[in-house]
């Protein structure tokens, strides 16, 4: 049974091409165990060994989106803390590959001082996001105030503890690998951590824009793949044998139309376009407001050329959807990407999957690999194109000039306002 | 066949001792100073050789502060250049790699983004006005985070398209050398540069306080040195690390003395945009006026004095002076020991009898982040300019809301009168 297991592996979406197959039993040191549970082996026992990888795949699939949906009904801290589980696990499965590739799983104070990184500096990006969403609050508590004042200094303390702990760890036969694992730590730390922490700057700008570019991603994986599968004939690149032209170009039109119909219909509501906001007296999330301008439906004239096409000279959009289209035009074209080089990644320490957690597609960077571009994209998009600073944040900066440079801002601001019109010249605000 | 992977599958896996030497950096004293001193013993000949080029650096370094602000950003710009080459060379070396297809260029290119990037988030603050007066660079800098973003990615996908069959380790390998290189070249020098924004003040103290801990921890060893400090570097002693801690801290004090009266370090660079140059001319802040401190019982009877007149800058340069004789070290040590992996004797041969300029910067590398994070959370608030352009880019109705709240903030606070008008 395990033969045939890691048969139905290569065939797979993430299969390897004949190269890696021939060198796989020899020097690859990682092989995935089979992990799917014993219920799913019984019931699927009958069939084939192929259609048993497509029902394991599918019902894996079915439960993952299933588990997606249920979260977002629980709301935004629910999520947070499931993009920080995300996170750590992605985090703990890249390290792993790190020591299998070095042998260096024996290394004395690696493994914690990995573990204390990742908490440093998760510790930092917590911070910078805390203090401007849960302002208030920070303020009314003494040791809070105290933390977020000089919370640079803090964590740059304790990176530094960590960086002289490395440089007091460095043994003499062992000086390379231990170099490699700190090269290997920060690398990964870039990647996940501060991805995950655009994802959660992405969520209190608004859920749908956090479940608008997932979806488009999954969508276009998805929809690559069935496309592949029904018409697919010219591959598309030399890492990934599997992709093909048909796949990629029939994955963009329908995820272009996919994100579409998705934004339309969560522009609707408001506890997907609304920021999330920390209220301070429920002491709770609260996605409540005034939807902005994006989400509110308007005329626009169909260019002349569709209009014979579709037959109707303006169409009622959101806005938003129009942004859907540069998110979902992303997920499609410059998503796959990020698969590309996790592919090579892969290839490059000969290892399958990045590991064995979820049974028929592998670790959870697997599942993830395509959305690492995706949430800097957006938050760059958001910065770039939505929205301006945050004005709370502003004012808190305010604060804390001194009184000449108040003055000096102010009387500027002032003037602007008058400049513009919007601040009558009277004095009566 | 055998597969270059594997071979270096291998050799990354043999212990240290098995990994041959990068070949040794080639000899590039002048000829003249070689002639000179052709009389001496080797010893001293490299005693001379180190000494003189020290002096050289130290007076091309005074030359460039003569020469101002904008002479000392191109300087760290070099600077940084330089190092970033020294690693990525001594990556090539490493690696067998610098055949490799694209590699060369990536790495170039990715050093652009990342430079680009940073630059465009300081200029756009500090030359503000500059930059309002015309249209294109306008474009530039409200799109910046955009524009940035799409130059990295264009160098992501060139980089997944260059994998290359047989190499895939070697070019991940070069790409995380290159990324981590990035991190600690490029940041470092931004902050160096944000530093001297601050006041020139803030750049020389630091970088000579470190330079002096080199110098007198080497000179303390040297005549007094008996018990060695770490494995790693086995010429560092302990009376050499404690000598050097108490005359650095003396050293930063008077230092910053003689630096805080005069105007050219203390105040912050500005951009004189009629002028089109660079100024540092200002009322200098509390920071730099003297005031009567009363001495410590203690130290009283040692001293004589009651109460002494002092920059309150100088107690920052205790914690300047400390951090660069007690945590700068470790940036050496960080070094010491990335060259005993890598089997190198030096980073580079740039300067004779002292090797490449990343060995004369190890230990400066956590010392500009510090003095950054310390001048953030300690010295100054946020940066007003800054704070401001982000307010006039604010949608009408926000600017009104902001502007009702910090109106009625400076009104209670007595510095507007709610009275006067305009």
């Amino acid at each position: 049974l395990q033969e045939s297991e890691s048969e139905n592996k290569l065939d797979g979406e993430t299969a390897s091409d004949s190269e890696s197959k021939s060198d796989f039993g020899g020097s690859s040191p990682v092989l995935t165990s089979d992990d799917t549970p014993e219920v799913l082996n019984r019931a699927l026992s009958n069939l084939s060994s192929r259609w048993k990888n497509w029902w394991v795949r599918g019902i894996l699939t079915l439960a993952m989106i299933t588990f997606f949906f249920i979260i977002i009904y629980l709301g935004p801290m629910v999520l947070m803390t499931i993009v920080m589980c995300v996170q750590i696990k992605c985090f703990h499965e890249i390290i792993t590959i790190g020591y299998n590739v070095y042998h260096s799983y024996d290394l004395p104070w690696f493994r914690t001082l990995s573990w204390y990184f990742l908490l440093c500096v998760n510790y930092f990006f917590y911070g910078e996001t805390v203090t401007d969403y849960f302002f208030t609050l920070v303020q009314r508590e003494e040791p809070l105030r105290i933390l977020s004042k000089y919370h640079r200094f803090i964590s740059f303390a304790l990176y530094l503890t960590g960086f002289c702990m490395f440089v007091l760890s460095l043994v003499k036969k062992h000086y390379r690998l231990q170099f490699y694992m700190f090269g290997w730590t920060h690398v990964t730390l870039l990647i996940v951590v501060t991805q995950s922490h655009l994802i959660i700057h992405n969520l209190f700008e608004g859920m749908i824009w956090f479940i608008v570019p997932i979806s488009c991603v999954i969508c276009n994986d998805i929809m690559a793949y069935m496309f592949g599968f029904f018409f697919g004939r010219t591959p598309l690149i030399k890492l990934s044998p599997k992709k093909t032209w048909e796949g990629f170009i029939g994955g963009f039109f329908s995820t272009v139309l996919f994100g579409l119909l998705l934004s339309y219909v969560m522009s609707g509501y408001r506890c997907f376009t609304c920021p999330v906001e920390f209220n301070s007296d429920t002491n709770s999330f609260t996605v409540d407001c005034e939807p902005s301008e994006l989400f509110q439906l308007q005329e626009y004239n169909i260019p002349v050329v569709l209009q014979s096409v579709v037959g109707w000279k303006t169409v009622r959009m959101y806005p938003f959807q129009i942004h859907s289209i540069a998110l979902s035009t992303f997920a499609s074209l410059i998503g796959p990407f990020g698969g590309f080089f996790a592919s090579g990644f892969k290839r490059a320490f000969k290892i399958k999957d990045f590991a064995n957690t979820i049974p028929g597609h592998g670790g959870i960077m697997d599942r993830f690999d395509c959305q690492y571009l995706m949430a800097t994209f957006v938050n760059v998009y958001i910065a770039s194109f939505i929205r301006g600073p945050n004005p709370s944040k502003l004012i808190q900066q305010f604060l804390t000039l001194r009184p000449d440079q108040q003055l000096h801002i102010f009387n500027t601001l002032k003037a602007h306002l008058v400049d513009r019109g919007i601040l009558g010249s009277l004095e009566d605000a | 066949e055998v597969d270059l992977e594997e071979r270096l599958c291998e050799l990354d896996l043999r212990s240290d001792s098995d990994i041959p030497d990068v070949p040794p950096p080639t000899d590039s004293t002048p000829e003249i100073l070689k002639r000179a001193l052709s009389g001496l013993s080797a010893r001293w000949k490299n005693w001379w050789i180190r000494g003189i080029l020290t002096l050289a650096m130290i007076s091309g370094f005074f030359l460039i502060i003569y020469l101002g602000s904008f002479m000392l950003m191109l300087l760290v710009l070099s600077i940084q250049v330089k190092c970033y080459h020294e690693i990525i060379t001594i990556g090539y070396r490493v690696y067998h790699s610098y055949d490799l297809p694209w590699f060369r260029s990536l790495s170039w290119y990715f050093l652009l983004c990342v430079n680009y990037f940073f630059y465009g988030e300081t200029v756009a603050d500090y030359f503000a006005t500059f930059v309002q007066r015309r249209e294109q660079l306008q474009f530039l800098i409200r799109y910046h985070r955009f524009i940035s973003f799409a130059l990295y990615l264009t160098g992501f996908c060139m980089f997944v398209l260059s994998l290359v069959k047989k190499h895939y380790r070697l070019q991940f390998y070069m790409f995380a050398w290159t990324h981590v290189t990035l991190l600690i070249t490029v940041t470092q020098s931004h902050l160096v540069i944000q530093n001297l924004f601050e006041g020139m003040i803030w750049f020389l103290v630091p970088i000579s306080s470190v330079i002096c801990n080199d110098i007198t921890a080497y000179i303390f060893g040297f005549f007094f040195g008996r018990t060695p400090l770490i494995k790693l570097s086995p010429k560092k002693t302990w009376e050499g690390f404690i000598g050097g801690f108490f005359s650095t801290v003396v050293f930063g004090f008077i230092f910053s003395y003689f630096l805080a009266q005069h105007q050219y370090f203390v105040c912050p660079v500005e951009y004189n945009s009629e002028t089109n140059r660079f100024v540092t001319e200002c009322e200098p802040s509390e920071l730099f006026q003297m005031k009567k401190y009363s001495v410590p019982p203690v130290l009283q009877a040692v001293l004589g004095w009651e109460t002494v007149n002092m920059y309150p800058f100088q107690m920052h340069s205790f914690a300047l002076s400390t951090f660069a004789s007690l945590i700068g070290p470790f940036g050496g040590f960080f070094a010491s020991g990335f060259k005993r992996a890598f089997k190198i004797k030096d980073f580079a041969d740039t300067i004779p009898g002292h090797g490449g300029i990343m060995d004369r910067f190890d230990c400066q590398y956590l010392m500009a982040t510090f003095v950054h994070v310390y001048i953030t959370s300690f010295i100054r608030g946020p940066n007003p300019s800054k704070l401001l352009k982000q307010l006039l880019i604010l949608q009408p109705e926000q600017q009104l809301s902001v502007y009702k709240t910090l109106k009625s903030h400076l009104v209670e606070k007595g510095i507007l009168q709610p009275s006067l008008r305009g």
